[in-house]
């Protein structure tokens, strides 16, 4: 990828973040991540009907990454099934630790294929991933 | 001689800045360690051959500098632990736990480190004890005004840093201790962040107990320190039990324990710690901590005047009197900061710096610290500030 159109991508998404600021709305779950090798920390909400991902919130105070990465990811799983989701999430998993990867199911979630480079960024490009997947396996149990 | 020539972590074109989180060592710190290892490795006190008499004279010859170094009455009330975290916890599970009761309060602060904070949480949870906040003034100090209207009949134990580690401000320690023991109440003090670059005085500032780090003060990591006034360490119950703190014991249970220092150190002590940690002392004696303190504040002073001077960044703590000076860019988050002077080979901390709960007071919950040591110099901070000068291009930079 084109490093500007990366960069221009990532910047966008921290600056104007998508669905950023919680609502009151008790169909929704709720979730906090605590990143335990950094200060970042997110609150989610997420709502699921009929094992579609029908809208997921966030909000808290974190650096570029973490909050970019929030950002496109709630882009790229609002509207899947818990499945595919859980498939999209296990494929970026494998892109940020270099294993193989399917990019095509990725959208915009692609622009990190490079943050293995930074290793002390990789945790901070997990952390809502890591976090929605655990709310999504708990979902299916 | 050149003191950075002395530090081999300063020949490697790195610009540290986060002493507050530990600090280099120098050579003959280093050597002390390998000197233990290469020459005259054995355990203390089983002084029954040449080396281990060796070891023995190390090991409690450390404790005397230490001793020395804050000016405590005697050797026996040096009590070796792995850090200024095991010290607390260590005298709020073996003195604080047996004399406190219900209702009996605690008095901290808001910007204390967590290990000056959750240990107290944990016995309120056992024992119903309750912690209270003492209010911190516009500057996030301590005032002896606000010491006095928290103090109430219930009032025991006063917990505080003597500096804290992301504001910097130094608590009035000596007057704080001469009220509270006319209330009877017992002073700790995290020495931490003090120790290391002011001289500290037990006698003169007449703590009842003191903790702090080595690896602060030049020393290795994994060993410190807990003074306490030899009546109330004589009182603790040991926090561990096992050899070396034993005089005999008995198949029925009975246990007759050693008189102070060693009744409070169970087991192998860390041995080449403590001579690392005598040989810092030792390197601070010569350098003298009036004059490291006298150099570090010339040098905040340069700092803070020179951040200052750059629109877009902000400093929290510019009255504090020590080295350490909070900061952040203008909306960019702290660790995206940290990360960019990293590509300048800067290292800062960002963060909440452990002290989790400043931020209801700081109103902002992340900050970028520089805390300086007498190795730093005014060229390292022109290195910085023309860096912060230049963080338009941060974003295009580290993303």
């Amino acid at each position: 990828m084109d490093p500007n159109l990366r960069r221009t991508i990532i910047l966008d998404n921290y600056q104007n973040p998508t669905n950023k600021g919680l609502i009151e709305d008790e169909g929704y779950i709720k979730l906090n991540t605590n990143n335990e090798s950094c200060i970042d920390e997110f609150d989610f909400q997420i709502k699921i009907e009929n094992n579609i991902i029908k809208d997921i919130r966030f909000d808290g105070e974190a650096c570029a990454i973490s909050t970019s990465s929030a950002s496109i990811m709630i882009k790229t799983l609002i509207g899947k099934t818990i499945d595919e989701a859980l498939n999209i999430i296990n494929n970026y998993e494998n892109m940020i630790d270099e294993k193989e990867y399917d990019s095509n199911i990725l959208e915009e979630a692609n622009v990190y294929d490079e943050i293995y480079k930074q290793p002390n960024r990789k945790k901070c490009a997990l952390l809502s991933w890591s976090g929605l997947k655990s709310v999504l396996i708990k979902h299916n149990e | 001689m050149n003191i950075r020539e002395e530090f081999p972590m300063l020949d490697k074109n790195i610009i540290y800045f986060d002493n507050g989180a530990t600090t280099f060592k120098p050579k003959m710190v280093i050597d002390s360690i390998c000197d233990y290892y290469t020459n005259y490795c054995s355990n203390a006190h089983r002084g029954d051959y040449n080396i281990s008499l060796k070891t023995d004279m190390m090991y409690e010859g450390a404790r005397k500098k230490i001793k020395d170094l804050i000016n405590s009455s005697r050797a026996e009330e040096i009590i070796f632990t792995s850090g200024t975290t095991e010290s607390i916890n260590m005298v709020i599970e073996s003195f604080f736990k047996n004399i406190l009761k219900e209702n009996d309060e605690i008095l901290l602060t808001k910007s204390e480190h967590a290990s000056n904070l959750l240990p107290w949480f944990e016995l309120c949870k056992k024992i119903n004890c309750k912690v209270k906040y003492i209010e911190l003034d516009s500057d996030y100090k301590v005032t002896m005004g606000n010491v006095i209207s928290a103090i109430n009949e219930n009032t025991k134990v006063i917990s505080l840093a003597h500096i804290t580690n992301v504001v910097g401000d130094i608590r009035p320690i000596k007057e704080i201790c001469e009220y509270a023991h006319s209330k009877g109440i017992y002073v700790i003090v995290d020495g931490a962040q003090s120790v290391p670059h002011m001289k500290v005085d037990v006698t003169d500032l007449d703590v009842d107990f003191l903790a702090f780090s080595a690896h602060k003060m030049c020393g290795p990591t994994g060993i410190g320190v807990l003074y306490g006034k030899y009546d109330l360490l004589n009182e603790m119950t040991p926090y561990k039990l096992g050899g070396g703190m034993n005089a005999s014991f008995s198949s029925n249970g009975e246990i007759e324990y050693k008189s102070l220092p060693h009744r409070l150190e169970a087991g192998t002590p860390n041995i080449a710690g403590a001579i690392g940690m005598g040989a810092a002392a030792d390197y601070l004696k010569v350098l003298d901590l009036d004059k490291i303190r006298e150099y570090e504040l010339k040098l905040r002073e340069y700092l803070v005047r020179k951040l200052k001077e750059i629109d877009n960044i902000e400093v929290y703590n510019e009255n504090s009197e020590s080295g350490i000076v909070a900061f952040n860019i203008k909306n960019v988050f702290s660790q995206d900061t940290a990360i960019f002077l990293n590509d300048y080979n800067i290292c800062v901390r960002a963060g909440n710096h452990c002290a989790k709960i400043l931020k209801e007071e700081l109103e902002i919950k992340n900050t970028c610290r520089i805390s300086l040591y007498f190795y730093n110099t005014k060229e390292e901070i022109d290195k910085l500030i023309s860096v912060l000068r230049n963080s338009d291009t941060l974003y295009q930079q580290i993303l």
